[in-house]
């Protein structure tokens, strides 16, 4: 099961949030996106762009290593998904 | 609690709802909601429920919907999107209700329409099927679709306007699209009267008299009589031709309200520092300079095109909210002005609603 880390400014979009961390059984980061939606529709339209590809301002990170949305995921991945800081 | 009358707000970080009797001197304000997501309009459609649209830099455009006065809200964009093909779609900048449909304006310029409340989203796609499209240029703003002008009987026939590309009209529900732009002047062009390519600010009617049309364009104040087909310039006895909002009167369609700001070239603010709304009572033959209770001193203010509303009382209030974070109200058609609130983010849209307990 990937640890998956989600943002505060993500989760609150939604009435029935999911946890900030949360366990999840997926062969890649696209399919973990895919089980979120089942879960809390909605999500994969702020996380990505049609492709579908990350938007340009969501980074995931697997263990530490930025990746696109077709990476694998292992057993003990640890999954972050960070939006980019900005001012203003 | 009886009546209350309530300006809809949308700004840079968040919507705001103020929130009066129908005096209209005391103000109490709420929010920010939304997430403090960057919204460019909030609305209330005629069955009650508030819809925000607008869109974050992070998560994407989509459109808010709350059914218990801004207490909880749900979102979705869900079919508000160009496709993989098209182009990324940036923000939503016009929500307007007809007839039990919800439409959406959007950047990069299109128009979407939802039969489902805003859960999911269609585009109207003959509008970007329209000839010019690979000509459409952006203003400063973005390449936007930020008026949304429905007929109010007839359900084919809607106007559109787009900066900085013009007016276009549909008389077949949005299959087709035709621009109405004649008589326009886009003085920025090599063509001063191009078929399109005119900055138009914003478009509106009333109700009584469809095929008259009003818009604040960056070239001047302009009228048409025949639904786009040929346009008058009215802009003569204002101070400058240059403005964002455009109002028209909720109960005389000859009588309609424009701030005038000191030029696209000079900083896009209050004339000489000096805050006023200009009224025409004739349908733009002539205009009259409010500005009793506005600051007329070192008033660097700026009002943009969605940031000013009349409401629905007898005499009608008028509302401006400025890119500085005031709102300002009048309870008496322009007649006199207070501010009622100060310090929010800039506002970038007003709206109002009477809303009965």
């Amino acid at each position: 099961m990937a640890s998956v880390h989600l943002p505060r400014s993500l989760v609150t979009l939604f009435p029935d949030p999911p946890p900030r961390q949360l366990e999840l059984d997926a062969a890649t980061v696209l399919e973990l996106v895919e089980q979120l939606e089942e879960r809390w529709p909605g999500v994969r339209d702020r996380l990505c762009q049609p492709g579908p590809a990350f938007r340009e301002h969501i980074n995931v990170f697997i263990d530490g290593e930025r990746v696109g949305i077709d990476a694998r995921l292992s057993a003990t991945s640890v999954v972050h998904f960070i939006p980019a800081v900005a001012g203003g | 609690m009886g009546r209350r009358v309530q300006l809809l707000l949308g700004t840079r970080k968040g919507a705001f709802i103020l929130e009066s009797d129908p005096a209209r001197r005391e103000w109490d304000l709420r929010g920010p909601y939304c997430e403090t997501w960057p919204i460019h309009h909030l609305i209330r459609s005629p069955d009650g429920t508030l819809y925000a649209g607008g869109g974050s830099p992070w998560y994407g455009a989509s459109v808010w919907r709350s059914e218990d006065e801004g207490t909880t809200w749900t979102q979705s964009s869900e079919g508000l999107t160009y496709g993989e093909d098209g182009p990324k779609l940036m923000t939503v900048w016009n929500l307007t209700a007809s007839d039990g449909s919800l439409f959406a304006g959007v950047e990069p310029a299109g128009l979407f329409r939802s039969e489902d409340r805003g859960a999911t989203w269609l585009h109207v796609s003959g509008l970007r099927d329209h000839p010019s499209r690979p000509s459409w240029e952006p203003g400063n703003g973005g390449l936007c679709l930020h008026s949304i002008v429905p007929h109010p009987t007839e359900r084919e026939r809607m106007w559109v306007g787009i900066s900085a590309v013009g007016a276009f009209a549909t008389d077949d529900g949005g299959h087709t699209w035709e621009a109405r732009n004649h008589g326009v002047r886009a003085d920025f062009m090599p063509d001063p009267h191009p078929e399109f390519g005119q900055c138009v600010h914003k478009l509106a009617l009333h109700p009584a008299r469809p095929d008259v049309l009003y818009q604040q364009n960056h070239c001047g104040v302009y009228r048409t009589d025949d639904g786009g087909r040929g346009w008058t310039e009215i802009t003569p006895g204002l101070p400058s031709q240059f403005g964002f909002p455009l109002v028209v009167h909720p109960h005389d369609p000859r009588t309609i309200f424009v701030i005038p700001l000191n030029g696209d070239d000079k900083g896009r603010h209050m004339i000489d520092g000096a805050t006023a709304v200009w009224r025409s009572s004739d349908a733009g033959d002539s205009w009259q300079r409010l500005s009793d209770g506005l600051p007329q001193q070192d008033a660097y203010l700026g009002v943009l095109r969605e940031a000013m509303a009349t409401d629905s009382l007898e005499p009608a209030g008028i509302y401006l909210g400025t890119s500085n974070g005031q709102v300002f109200a009048s309870a008496d058609e322009g007649g006199s002005w207070r501010q009622v609130a100060d310090y929010l983010p800039a506002v970038w849209s007003v709206e109002t609603s009477i809303v009965e307990d």
